[in-house]
């Protein structure tokens, strides 16, 4: 993957194929260290112990095909950038990944844009929501697509207008993309 | 929380009002968002479709990912369905592929032949 907000990406997909309703992503620079802290939380089917065990290796998968990548792969990044993936899960209450980086390691990849991959989740399946939210020191931005749809009053999200209006306001307000 | 604008979202309604349609979707276009999907480009492929879908202002074609399709070295992958047609899987998508598909099969009707899988392919894995 070239950058992080892909791996969040591919992370999240695996919530929207774990029937979550809602799924949280975060960001954020922890204050006096030099870690970025990524979280997906979500309210989908979980794991059992066996299947989380195995959840790490990258030939283990309960899809159709043969390797289960998406996991092992951001784990591995972590790892070369000086941090670390864990994941807790519980069956029938949901799933959180938790994605440590040293934010000035060499091997690092850029965050990339967060944007896209915010907006490709609500445009793919907008009958679920999400909350974005992002900390770096005195900057916060949070976005909740429970929020948005209720100021919407019955018009769907996905429609081409409102997604291009939430891009918007996703572009002008996420900052951490190094 | 960060908000769209009162302005905004009262400019819109009143569009989507007035273009509302009757009936269901004509169309429906999956771009597969697996691992391999991803790290292949499918992000960009979706949002060549979210801004053609924009510009076009069609109302009938729905847009939505699926997972995996189980083709790592055929990705990006998208499926287009017109109601009453065969479904047709195209590989190997750029931005370009991905508007002219859009011009002449999603607005057009019309399949194009080059850039779709070639049936029988699908277990090659
Ligand atoms: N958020 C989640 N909720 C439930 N199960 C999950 C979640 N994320 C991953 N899994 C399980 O772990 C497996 C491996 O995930 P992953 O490494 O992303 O590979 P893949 O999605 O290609 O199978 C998945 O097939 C699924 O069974
Ligand atoms: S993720 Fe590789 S074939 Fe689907
Ligand atoms: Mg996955």
């Amino acid at each position: 993957m070239e950058d992080i907000s892909l791996h969040i990406l591919d992370i999240a997909e695996n919530s929207v194929r774990a029937e979550a309703r809602l799924i949280e992503i975060v960001l954020a620079r922890e204050p006096g260290s030099d870690l970025l802290r990524i979280e997906v939380n979500d309210d989908g089917r979980g794991m059992d112990a066996a299947t989380l065990a195995k959840a790490r290796d990258p030939f283990f998968t309960t899809k159709h095909k043969r390797t289960g990548l998406g996991i092992p792969l951001l784990s591995q990044a972590a790892e070369q950038a000086g941090g670390s993936l864990t994941i807790d899960s519980n069956p029938g209450r949901g799933t959180r990944v938790t994605v440590l980086f040293g934010w000035a390691h060499l091997d690092r990849p850029p965050v990339g844009d967060m944007a896209a991959t915010v907006l490709t989740l609500i445009a793919g399946h907008p009958d679920r929501d999400y909350i974005y939210e992002e900390r770096e020191g005195e900057h916060s931005f949070r976005i909740d697509t429970r929020e948005i749809k209720n100021d919407l009053e019955g018009m769907p999200i996905s429609e081409p207008a409102v997604l291009s209006a939430i891009r918007d306001l996703l572009k002008q307000n996420i900052r951490i993309r190094e | 929380m960060a908000k769209l604008t009162i302005a905004d979202l009262k400019k819109i309604k009143e569009q989507y009002h007035q273009g509302l349609r009757e009936g269901g979707f004509r169309a429906k276009i999956t771009v597969h968002m697996g691992t391999c999907g991803i790290a292949a480009g499918a992000r960009a492929i979706m949002n060549t479709v979210m801004d053609e879908l924009a510009k076009t202002g069609l109302k009938d074609v729905a847009i939505t990912t699926s997972g995996c399709a189980g083709l790592c070295s055929q990705e990006p992958m998208a499926t287009i369905e017109l109601t009453g047609e065969p479904p047709v899987k195209y590989i190997a998508l750029t931005e370009e592929k991905m508007r002219k598909i859009f011009a002449e099969h999603v607005k057009g009707g019309k399949p194009v032949k080059e850039y779709a899988l070639v049936a029988g392919h699908e277990t090659t894995y």
